[in-house]
């Protein structure tokens, strides 16, 4: 059913979501490596706390900010 | 040796071990096995749909009752459902795309529920026929001309029909389209104002508090709105711009109240809720705007000479870096834009489209679309929790990225 699904969008728009996906991974990785990497950083020094969770969201943003950028153009193709 | 008996006693103790024992699972367990559960049920529900779809080619009248059902057991929850009817009603197939981005855009008044719709004022400016203001009830939902106008694709066009013709009979006229500009209220506009009211009764109210009552202890509203002010004050003005941050406050817990109110006031699935306004390329980009104009108005010598010519770089770097740094001035207010826009457009996308499964799969079988709204509705109220958490973290990140810019901008010379 997917399949069909898939097959109905049609080149552009399949090709659109594949981008949008492949930006999704990449945000995916970044974003994980930023928790992943603050948690430790948070274990490891408990009193800094408040300054490790302000900067782990704040470059969480940014990460993000580069994926939406990704996002905005599959949505522009698919809209156009 | 002391420190270690103090600790060495909860570990010995086995009582807990006791109680795994006798049959009591710890609590954390049940998540993987629920999760087991989600996935097998969501797994052998895809698998049912997939199979009723190749045997189920010869029913198709008791589908178009099962969509009309389906449709109307969740009318009562979003806008989804006026579109859903509508397309269940007329026997066309549900289109989730059309559905998603009628709830996420604007639109000439507000609709309430079932057929119901608040009418907003229309207000056209034509450089022929000048102005027009009239009620956006007089289009009828969109399927009457009138005054000249009417509706295409949600966005009013010129035409030469007379009033309360059908839009299927009438025809554009382009070159009067072309010197039409559109400035209605909208509902974008119109939950504009009303979060606009919301955040002068609450602070004018909370202000007035804080001068009668001064010295004593806050009340009411102030408990609620107190701690945020600090949190913005110390966490995001203090910190990001220094000592000149009282200059910058008014803006900062402007940026962020109206940006928190409006994220929340768009996950509300009705009335004066629903509308996507920091969901509006539009908005963000006033906001990002007023950043960006503070920001180069603000900026002191310093700042300048860092974007025009980095100090202690070599001549010919410069050639690259000096149009980088002001390409960077533009980009940054740009990313601000995009990311409140897209962050929040992004959530009631993926709520919508949760909710969408239900007609995406009722339309091929009508057990599979039944089914599939217990796990749809599961996943749509997750997603509203996560948004909650992202309308905070949206307002927090767009007045601390903001307050960064200021502060790079008004930051003095270090004396090295």
């Amino acid at each position: 059913m997917f399949l069909s699904v898939l097959l109905d969008l049609g080149t552009g728009y399949g090709i659109a979501a594949l981008g949008a996906g492949l930006a999704a991974v990449g945000a995916g990785i970044g974003i994980g490596r930023i928790g992943g990497d603050a948690v430790q950083a948070m274990a490891r020094q408990p009193e800094a706390i408040n300054d490790l969770r302000a900067n782990m969201i704040l470059t969480a943003a940014l990460v993000e900010g580069a994926a939406f950028f990704a996002m905005v153009v599959g949505l522009l193709v698919v809209l156009k | 040796m002391k420190i270690l008996e103090e600790v060495d006693p909860p570990l010995r103790d086995e009582s807990y071990l006791r109680g795994r024992k006798q049959g009591y699972p710890p609590p954390v367990m049940s998540i993987p096995n629920l999760l087991r559960a989600a996935s097998l049920l969501i797994g052998s529900l895809l698998f049912g749909a997939a199979n009723a779809q190749h045997e189920g080619h010869g029913q198709v009248p008791q589908h178009d009752v099962v969509d009309s059902t389906v449709a109307a057991v969740v009318a009562a929850d979003t806008d989804a459902p006026k579109l859903a009817l509508e397309e269940a009603e007329h026997g066309g197939r549900f289109d989730a795309g059309k559905l998603i981005m009628g709830h996420i855009g604007d639109e000439h008044g507000w609709h309430l529920w079932g057929h119901t719709t608040l009418p907003l004022p229309i207000i056209v400016y034509n450089t022929e026929r000048g102005v027009s203001v009239f009620s956006s009830s007089h289009f009828d939902h969109g399927h009457k001309t009138y005054g000249g106008y009417m509706l295409h694709e949600g966005s009013i066009v010129a035409t030469k029909a007379e009033d309360g013709t059908d839009v299927h009979h009438a025809t554009i006229d382009e070159p009067l389209t072309k010197a039409t500009w559109d400035i209605s209220i909208t509902k974008n506009v119109m939950s504009l104002f009303i979060s606009l009211a919301i955040l002068l009764f609450v602070f004018i109210g909370v202000a007035k508090a804080y001068t009668r009552r001064a010295g004593q202890a806050p009340t009411g509203f102030q408990n609620l709105v107190e701690p945020i002010i600090l949190f913005v004050r110390d966490d995001v003005a203090k910190s990001a711009i220094g000592p000149k941050y009282m200059t910058f406050m008014p803006y900062l817990l402007t940026a962020f109240f109206f940006i928190f109110l409006n994220n929340l006031l768009g996950l509300v699935p009705f009335f004066p809720g629903g509308a996507n306004l920091t969901g509006n390329i539009a908005v963000t980009l006033v906001l990002a705007l007023i950043t960006f104009i503070i920001v180069t108005v603000k900026g002191n010598k310093h700042y300048w000479h860092h974007i025009l010519a980095m100090p202690g770089v070599p001549g010919w770097v410069l050639f690259i870096l000096t149009p980088v740094e002001i390409l960077g001035m533009f980009l940054k207010p740009f990313v601000l834009m995009i990311r409140l826009f897209a962050n929040i457009t992004a959530g009631h996308i993926i709520a919508l489209s949760f909710f969408s499964l239900i007609f995406v799969f009722g339309e091929t079988n009508a057990g599979a679309g039944y089914g599939v709204s217990v796990m749809s509705l599961a996943f749509t109220v997750f997603m509203t929790m996560l948004e909650l958490l992202v309308a905070f973290i949206q307002a927090y990140v767009f007045t601390f990225l903001s307050a960064m810019y200021i502060g790079a901008a008004v930051e003095e010379p270090h004396h090295h």
